[in-house]
């Protein structure tokens, strides 16, 4: 029972050790593999765990509420604190589902730039996975080789927009800025190099004994688990079901591309491990498909469409009635249309997107943040129970929920 | 002078101007039978629940029905037509407006990729039926809606605040709930150790953490340029460079026109 004027511990008060052998232990928030703030409180028969409860919202800023009392184009850097490994892609699922409400056309080297920064991201996001994972199973050496690669992408992205973790570099009808001089032929030199480098990290890990007794049939998401729990990305197609929103709901120009959807009938964690390198691999290949597509395209970086989107800056120095245009967004910001949008895409951990509940307010009514983490921080309820103590941090490193995205 | 008027029921943020002749467009809707999957979707719900509204929107099949059919569409929808993934749910706040809230539940079938958005309206205190033992993932989704907006749900097994400390007094994502805090709340500590008179002595507490004041030498708002603790800044010459010109011991004077610039790393 809550009582109003009084802090109850609910966990605290619990009895940790029992005659029945039964040991409750507490994981988290602070700890080093937990990967943000979680905390897991899971009760043990000898190191067996037979029960697991999630504890989150440690991170929580309340993201929804912030949305809904700010205007559209505010509230995008918000989003970057999302999942911050990946912020690209939250920018992209936010400013994606206010263009499918405002219905504007996006241009197409803003399509292409912006389909290259998913994919830099998600390389991005893949590899840091691969690094923290194999760290907290063991494999010290993995985490520097992928840093350093994934340094080299942030690299890349640093030199496109300036930041290396919050980009915000995707807006809502386009991109801000063109790339660079010489920005390509960088970009086409690390594509080059990376495929030898995850050459290295599966020759590291592949049938390396250790990894492979501590991966394989350790956290199996039968179909069924995965049909319950709304699982998408990787832990969706770790499962056996081939379903990648980029390939069957196709959004930006996924639907020009070539690509393979990479899946594992294990289940396991192992599988999915193997379906990181394999996504590395085809977020290559997309990338060297883009850049001779960024050649064919002309100069517009931002959607044509007056009464959403600003002009471009000359044209705001120059016409008095683009600057009256973007002083009224600027202070009052964009109205949609009353309606609803739900978008998903794939973002690197899975299913993102952002319900938006229109009332043709420059503040949405209602936004619901779909993040993939949250419910994959859920189904550790039913996933932990059955293993050891030992596999609990091998499960929470597959799952690759980053608590920004969990708690919003 | 007469006190400004504020709407408590919706204390959120609002625009300050709106055209009074301005009509909000819509974004389009089409009847369900343009599309032939949606189509065989509706007709075959109807024969079965009642449907209170139906339409396409943004690619999405939206459909109304009734709240206590809320568990069993489900379920008609995983078993017999497919939709056996529930992706998201939530609460909308409509309770200014009709007293009401808006339950919406996304619906993936992945054999077809088609989305259905499942929607019902109950009341404040009705409390409406959990679907977590279909699809588990309606057990946190549930219990953050709960969280939020204080929708009560029947049968579900941990229904206990998520994001939330448990002991939060008030769900955060109505639209009654306030964007700041209590006033009360933020002089209490002066109230309660000086009394109310010390106010205007003591100012409200600087909740900016990002000011900066350039002329404050105790807190640490003056990193790079250091003076003595308390002194009076305004006056003080800071000296820009941070090491002795001709340089110190071990340690020699960079200057900047001498670094180099790495223009492009070994990739």
């Amino acid at each position: 029972m809550q009582h109003t004027n009084r802090l109850e511990p609910f966990f605290e008060n619990l009895e940790f050790e029992r005659d029945d052998n039964h040991m409750i232990i507490n994981f988290g928030p602070q700890h080093p593999s937990s990967h943000g703030q979680l905390r897991l409180i899971m009760e043990l028969d000898g190191e067996e765990v037979v029960k697991a409860v999630p504890d989150i919202g440690y991170l929580h800023r309340g993201m929804e509420k912030m949305g809904e009392n700010m205007i559209y184009n505010e509230f995008l850097p918000t989003t970057d604190r999302m999942d911050y490994i990946a912020s690209s892609s939250n920018n992209y699922a936010f400013a994606l589902s206010v263009e499918k409400l405002l219905d504007i056309e996006v241009p197409r080297r803003a399509q292409v730039i912006r389909t290259i920064m998913l994919e830099l991201n998600r390389l991005a996001s893949h590899l840091f996975w691969l690094a923290t994972h194999a760290l907290d199973v063991g494999a010290m050496s993995v985490f520097l080789y992928c840093f350093r690669e994934r340094e080299y992408i942030l690299d890349l992205i640093e030199d496109y927009c300036g930041a290396r973790l919050t980009h915000s570099a995707i807006r809502i009808g386009g991109v801000p800025l063109d790339i660079p001089d010489g920005w390509m032929g960088s970009l086409l030199k690390l594509m080059k190099k990376l495929p030898t480098d995850i050459a290295d990290y599966e020759g590291l890990l592949d049938q390396n004994r250790i990894w492979k007794m501590r991966l394989e049939d350790v956290g199996v998401v039968s179909k069924e688990m995965a049909r319950s729990w709304g699982t998408s990305g990787i832990m969706l197609r770790g499962s056996g079901i081939q379903y990648d929103i980029r390939k069957e709901e196709p959004y930006e120009l996924y639907d020009e591309l070539d690509f393979d959807i990479p899946v594992s009938e294990t289940g396991d964690s192992y599988g999915r491990y193997k379906l990181y390198m394999e996504e590395m691999r085809q977020s290559i290949r997309i990338i060297e498909q883009l850049v001779p597509m960024y050649d064919e395209t002309d100069r517009a970086l931002m959607a044509d469409a007056p009464q959403y989107i600003s002009a471009p800056k000359e044209q705001i120095m120059t016409q008095n009635y683009s600057l009256m245009q973007h002083f009224v967004l600027v202070t009052q910001g964009m109205r949609p249309p009353v309606g609803e949008a739900y978008v998903p895409t794939e973002s690197p951990k899975g299913e993102l997107a952002f319900y938006l509940n229109s009332q043709g307010e420059p503040y949405p009514y209602r936004m619901k943040i779909r993040a993939p983490s949250f419910f994959h921080t859920g189904i550790l309820q039913d996933l932990l129970p059955g293993h050891y103590l030992a596999d609990v941090v091998t499960i929470i490193g597959t799952t690759n929920i980053v608590f920004g995205e969990v708690d919003r | 002078m007469m006190r400004e008027y504020k709407n408590k029921e919706n204390v959120q943020k609002k625009s300050y101007y709106t055209d009074r002749y301005w009509v909000a467009p819509r974004v389009p809707t089409f009847d369900p039978a343009t599309d032939e999957e949606f189509n065989s979707v509706v007709a075959s719900l109807k024969g079965k629940f009642s449907i209170n509204e139906a339409y396409i929107q943004l690619k999405h099949l939206v459909i109304y029905i009734n709240p206590e059919d809320n568990k069993a569409v489900l379920q008609y929808l995983h078993e017999e037509l497919g939709y056996g993934r529930l992706m998201e749910m939530s609460a909308i706040d409509w309770l200014a407006k009709s007293g009401e809230f808006e339950i919406f539940y996304e619906m993936l079938n992945v054999d077809k990729a088609k989305r259905i958005r499942v929607k019902c309206y109950i009341k404040e205190d009705q409390a409406i039926e959990s679907v977590q033992d279909i699809f588990r993932l309606a057990n946190f989704a549930e219990r953050e809606m709960f969280d939020m907006f204080g929708v009560k749900v029947n049968n579900h097994p941990f229904m206990k605040r998520i994001l939330m400390p448990d002991d939060w007094q008030g769900y955060p994502l109505r639209k009654t709930y306030p964007l700041q805090g209590d006033e009360a709340a933020s002089w209490y500590e002066v109230d309660k150790i000086f009394g109310k008179e010390a106010r205007d002595i003591i100012g409200p507490e600087i909740r900016d953490s990002a000011m900066i004041d350039r002329y404050d030498s105790e807190r640490f708002a003056r990193l790079g340029h250091e003076v003595a603790f308390g002194s009076d800044v305004s006056e003080v010459k800071t000296d820009q460079g941070y090491q002795e010109d001709g340089g110190v011991f071990l340690v020699r004077k960079l200057h900047k026109d001498d670094t180099k610039t790495i223009t492009d790393r070994d990739r």
